[in-house]
This record gives structure tokens, sequence and C-alpha cells, in this order.
């Protein structure tokens, strides 16, 4: 029987139309906008003005802070203005505006597609590259990947783990990496186990994605170290805890890392773009987006720079259909409703999904039917309907008390709830705030 | 009959006995009370709103009589008639209190403000606020979604369904700063009720810069300044690209309402204009 999690989890229809749909590029068009906050935590310092000239991969927002991640152009030209834009959740943020001319790269980056496996960098060294490259989680959270692989004092990782569960429906980047990049994949993830100092790693791959575990086991066997593990087709079997249970059946304490059971982890895409940066230098300014919906005419896996507007991948993919009532970023899961088709695409935009009226339209709330159907499909065996509630009437250390802060948003409960209770839209603020406050205590500590 | 009078004796001991150690001990542990704390209490509105700034009508009563002076003590519920009764029963002074009202500052009513896309997520302006920017190009307006109607005790604050902003019913408004306190957009302001409940205040929150801003709603503030400079009392100051009227110097000359090229600066409760050309209106202003 094939390993999953042991608790909640649903399986909505897989819908993973774009699979079989090679990567294919974009035009670049003559203007592109790059937001300086493209990840979880402080946004970039831009580095350059108006009239500067860029080439692919300059640097153009440095990080500041701790928890932050370099912004590198994507396209050569001329810097137009700094300015705000709006983002994907439709408020104003800044963002640098420049004018494309031509594709030139900086002449640092080995833009040949030979795939170079020897890496003799020291840990450090893989990661200070791996830093100045701007890498984020590419699964959707963006978080700054140099942080996630610098282990805090006191504990040491012992296994490596890569996330190519991709368990959201429709979306199939992933997948298409790792048709197509498996061997680099391979290499980058020996990069992170030498950056690590780890000597295990598992590869986590659904059983929706045979032709993908196929190829990943026949290459590992000239890694030593990496296996790989077919897992039964479970939602969010992509959750970091979720996955560190299925694999190697640990369970990470609440409010703790991963990292407390000894695991790291790590996405397909993200391995990718280390290998990337740590044998070519490449700085994050691509990645793959999947487009795709039930009435789009040309489902596709798009390769786009970071600052495409979204409406030019809905181009590539046959037009807007006309019956699209809601643009999501990312999964039907936990991806955002687009506030406008003009937002470009970022380091954390996984898929642009066009979902039709009808079934966009959420439905009218009912009085909650005490089923407890959103209790058993919660995979981190929380009580989403008290949250709620208690989210609703403000009673913030009963909700610290049952856990609200180790929800992972993953949405399962609202996708089950007969009655169309918007439950994780409360937990979430709920979260929000519980989480202000136990931040608070510890400062005020 | 000896059984029953045993009975009644028995238990009266008891009783007895139970009421002088129940007596001692009260007395033992007796707290002192101030008696007017009760007595302020009496005379509050008991509506525990926390309008004050204390918790509840209780705690305020007793802030009441532990204070040497009533200076910055306010019930805006009970407003001035309460707080001189409060006065009177500590014999002290009452502090003259400016009477306050909560003002909406947003007019993107769906006309002035075409909304670009459909919120259809949990009717809450909290939630909507953390999700994203909003259903118009604004995204510091009004959400229309009610947090402060909610969170009302008073009945004074409605959404009007036609424009989808709040609308704040005068007499009923107590200025307890609920509102204020639960939109997650901070467009609700508390400001001063002004005679015969005049009251001029810019009615727009929104920082972009005069074109942007301009172009998702038509009554949005600019930042033009011109208001500033037609104010004679240097009431206005713009920051942000938005302007803003103290209402500690404003003299409520209306001076500024009719210069705003926008017109997202509102007068409520004035006579009609007369119709006035420059020439007279500066005649008046001499006299």
């Amino acid at each position: 029987m094939l390993k999953t999690f042991r608790i909640g989890g649903i399986h909505p229809k897989e819908q993973k139309v774009s699979a079989g749909n090679a990567i294919q590029p974009i035009a670049i068009p003559n203007q592109v906008i790059i937001p300086l906050a493209q990840h979880i935590g402080a946004p970039c310092q831009p580095v350059v003005k108006k009239g500067d000239t860029v080439k692919v991969g300059t640097l153009i927002g440095k990080s500041v802070g701790f928890v932050s991640a370099n912004i590198h152009s994507s396209v050569s030209g001329t810097v137009l203005k700094l300015d705000k834009t709006m983002d994907a959740s439709g408020y104003r943020r800044d963002a640098v505006f420049i004018k494309v001319e031509g594709d030139e790269w900086e002449e640092s980056i080995d833009r040949s597609p030979d795939l170079k496996k020897e890496c003799n960098l020291s840990p450090g060294e893989i990661l200070d590259k791996i830093a100045a490259a701007g890498i984020v989680g590419m699964g959707g959270a963006t978080f700054p990947t140099h942080v996630k692989l610098t282990p805090p004092p006191g504990s040491r990782p012992e296994i490596l783990i890569i996330n190519g569960v991709e368990c959201e429906p429709w979306l199939t980047s992933d997948h298409r990496l790792m048709m197509e990049r498996t061997e680099e994949i391979m290499v980058g993830t020996t990069i992170v186990m030498k950056a690590l100092n780890v000597d295990k790693a598992i590869i986590g791959i659904e059983n929706n994605k045979k032709d993908a575990i196929e190829k990943f086991g026949k290459c590992a066997e000239a890694y030593p170290g990496i296996s790989v593990e077919a897992l039964k087709v479970q939602y969010p079997q992509g959750g970091e805890k979720q996955l560190i249970d299925a694999l190697i059946g640990r369970q990470v304490p609440s409010g703790a890392l991963p990292i407390s059971v000894g695991a790291v982890v790590q996405n397909v895409g993200t391995v990718l773009a280390i290998y990337e940066a740590v044998q070519k230098n490449k700085p994050l300014v691509e990645r793959v987006v999947t487009v795709t919906g039930k009435d789009v005419k040309l489902p596709c896996n798009i390769l786009s720079r970071v600052g495409i507007p979204a409406a030019n991948l809905i181009d590539a993919a046959g037009g807007l259909p006309e019956t699209t009532g809601k643009i999501v970023s990312g999964g039907p899961m936990m991806g955002k409703a687009l506030a406008s088709i003009d937002v470009p695409v970022t380091k954390g935009t996984s898929g642009i999904l066009l979902i039709p009226t009808l079934e966009a339209k959420r439905k009218a709330m009912k009085d909650c039917i005490r089923c407890a159907k959103c209790i058993s499909v919660c995979p981190m065996g929380l009580n989403p309907t008290l949250l709620m509630n208690l989210t609703e009437f403000e009673v913030w250390d009963q909700a610290e008390k049952h856990r609200i802060a180790d929800c992972i948003e993953c949405g399962s409960c609202s996708y089950t709830c007969p009655a169309d209770r918007p439950l994780l839209d409360h937990i979430r603020l709920g979260k929000g705030r519980v989480n202000t406050i136990i931040r608070n205590r510890k400062t005020n500590a | 009959m000896s059984v029953l009078l045993t009975a009644v004796v028995t238990l009266g001991v008891i009783g007895a006995g139970s009421a002088a150690i129940l007596y001692l001990i009260g007395q033992k542990f007796k707290v002192e009370e101030d008696p007017r704390i009760q007595e302020v209490q009496d005379v509050l509105p008991a509506a525990n709103c926390g309008g004050c700034g204390f918790p509840g009508c209780a705690s305020f009563a007793s802030a009441c009589v532990k204070a040497d002076t009533l200076e910055g003590l306010n019930c805006p519920v009970g407003g001035q008639a309460t707080m001189d009764k409060v006065a009177r029963i500590l014999g002290q002074a009452a502090p003259v209190a400016v009477k306050k009202i909560a003002v909406v500052r947003c007019n993107g009513t769906c006309e002035h403000r075409p909304r670009i896309n459909l919120y259809d997520g949990a009717s809450n302006c909290t939630i909507a606020a953390a999700l994203y920017g909003g259903d118009t190009g604004c995204s510091f307006g009004c959400l229309g979604l009610g947090d402060c109607e909610a969170s009302c005790t008073f009945d004074a604050i409605h959404i009007n369904p036609e424009t989808m902003l709040p609308e704040v019913v005068e007499d009923k408004c107590t200025a307890c700063g609920a509102c204020v306190k639960a939109c997650p957009k901070d467009i609700i302001e508390l400001r001063k009720q002004g005679p015969k409940s005049r009251r001029i205040y810019v009615s727009c929150v929104n920082e972009e810069k005069g074109g942007v801003a301009r172009k998702s709603c038509e009554v949005a503030c600019i930042g033009c300044s011109k208001c500033q400079q037609a104010c004679p009392f240097e009431a206005i100051t713009i920051e942000n690209n938005l302007a803003y009227i103290n209402d500690d110097k404003c003299r409520l000359c209306r001076k500024c309402v009719p210069v705003c090229p926008t017109n997202s600066i509102l007068e409520l409760n004035f006579p009609p204009r007369k119709d006035k050309s420059p020439k007279e209106e500066k005649a008046t202003v001499d006299a």
C-alpha cells in the first residue's frame, strides 16, 4: 500500500489536463513590471534608478533583513521608473518598471544546456550563492530558501525531503519540470544535501505522476543516498508537515519547525533553481507557470520571466474564455483570486487558473449542522468549526489553546463543508491575530 | 412532641452558630469600598460600551472616584448631563467635554467608484481586507461589508444598500468609538459634532498620487492643496497626498468646500449656500 499522511486529507478531482504538454517559452513583452516584494519577509530595497541599463540577471532589489531575498532583472533594457503597481491582492506595492531592449544576459551566467555535475563548493559557499540568487520556495509559499537551509543553532538536519507531490488539482508545472529537467533536479538535490551535510534524501511524488516516478526511479540509481517514493494521491500532501509524516512517519510538534524532527523539505522547482544558481550562476528570473482551466483552449505550461503580466500568459493559452468568473493565481485549493489580469508573474506564481462563473461563485453560508466533516478532513487534527466560532467571538485565548496557529490554511475544511461555511476565511483571520498575540508576548517577556 | 422540639432547637443552634461564623468572617475580610462608586455607577448609562476607554461602566465609576479631578474622564454615551451628575456626586467641577460624532471618511458610492471585481467570500470587512484590496480600484476605501454596523451597540450606523457605504444616525451616535476600532481600513473618525451639528471634513482616505486616486474614484482627494490655500485658519494639512481638516482649528467657514476639484470635502447640516459672486463674498468677510 502506498504511503500517505495519517490524519485527514481530501481527494478533489485531479483535473491535470495540461500534464502532457511540454514546457513552452513565452515572448517577452515591451515592458515588464518586477515587484520588489515577491517573498515572505521584508520587501527589497531598489538598487537601480530611472534610466539605468540592466541585463538579465542584474541585481535590482537588495534584500534587507534576515528573512528577505534578492530580486534580479528578468529582462535586458532600461529602467523606466520606480513606482507602485497593483499586486495579486489588489494593493499597490513598489515595483521596478523596465522597458525591454533585446535579450542580453549578464556575462557570469552560464547559458549552455550542459549538465554540470561536480560541485566543489563548501556548504557556506553554496548558501551564499543561493542567497545571492534570490531563491525562494517555489511551491507557492515563497519563503527565502537560504534561511530555510540555515538550521537554527542546536538542531541538526538528518534527512532532505524533495517535494514533488504537487497535490493541488489542475497544476502541472512541477510535474513538467520533473519530466524535462530530471537530471538537473537530481544534481540540485545532491547540492542541497551537501549544503545541509546530510547523506539521505527522499523524493516524494504522488502516484498520479507515474511517468515522473519511473523516470526519477531510474535516474536515482546513479545517485547514492537519494531514493524515490510513490505516494497515495491525497490533498494536502504537499504541506511540509504532511509530507514528512507520509515519507518518514515523524510528526512535527505543534508550533515547531520540520527541522525539530531532523527534516528539511524543498520543492522540486526550488531544487532546480538551486542547481541553476550554484552551477550556472543563474539567479531566479523565470519560472514555470501552468495556465489552465475548464474552458481554456490550450492548457499549457509556460516558462515565463518574472514580471510578465498574467494577461500575456492567458493569451498564450488561447485567450480569456468568455465564461471566466474568477482568475486564481496558484491552485484552486490554496491560490488567491487575482484582482486584475495585469498583475505580473512573480517567483511564487505556480499557476493561473481560469474558473468559469458557475463554478467560481461561492454558495451562501448556511447553519452548521454539526456533521464534523471538517474535523475528519483537517490534516492538522484541528476543530475548524470551533476555531471559526472562537474567531467570530474573538476568544483568542481559547483559539490559541485549540492550536489555531497550527492551521496550514489548506482549505480542506471549507472544501468539505456541506453548509458552505467560510471556515478558512475566519480561521485565517484568527490565526493572524493569535500569532500577533504570541509574538507580542514573546517580545515583552 | 419532644422530637419536634429537639429538631427545632438543634437547627436553631446550628443556624445561629453559622450566622455568627459568617458574620465574623464577613467582618474580618470586609473590603472597604467607597460608597460613591456605586452612586456614580447608578447614574452612568450601563451600556458597558467601552467608549470612555475603560472596560465597562463599573471601572469608569471607580476611576472617577479615585481621580483627583474629572479632567480627561468623559462618558461619551451619557454626555454632558451624565458627567454633571457624576461631578455633583463627587463634589467636583464637571469638565466641559466636546461632543463628538463618528464620521465616515469615504464617499466611494457605486456611482463614484466603479466595481472592478466581485467579492463573494465571508461577509466581513476584516477578512476581506486581509485577503485583498477590495472590489474597486481604491484599496483604501470602504469595503461595505458592515463590520461597523455589527460593532455598534446603539443602532447608530447602517450600511446604505444603495451606496454600499455606512451612514451614521446622528441622534443615536454616542461617539463610543466601537466602529472606529472595528473598521480595518481606518475610515471612521470621531470628530467634533460642531454647533447645530455642522461639520466639514475630507471624505476620503486614499493616499495614492492624484492621478491614481482619481482614476479609481471620482470623489477621491487628489492632494492638490487648493483647500489648504483657501483655508484662512491653517486648519488643513496635506500628508501622503491626502488633505486633513483639523477640527480644533476649523471655524466652519466653508471656503475649502467649493475649491475642491473632486468634491471630496463634505459639509453637513449647513443651510443652502446663496449664489454669491466672489465680490460679495469678500464683502461679507470684511463685514
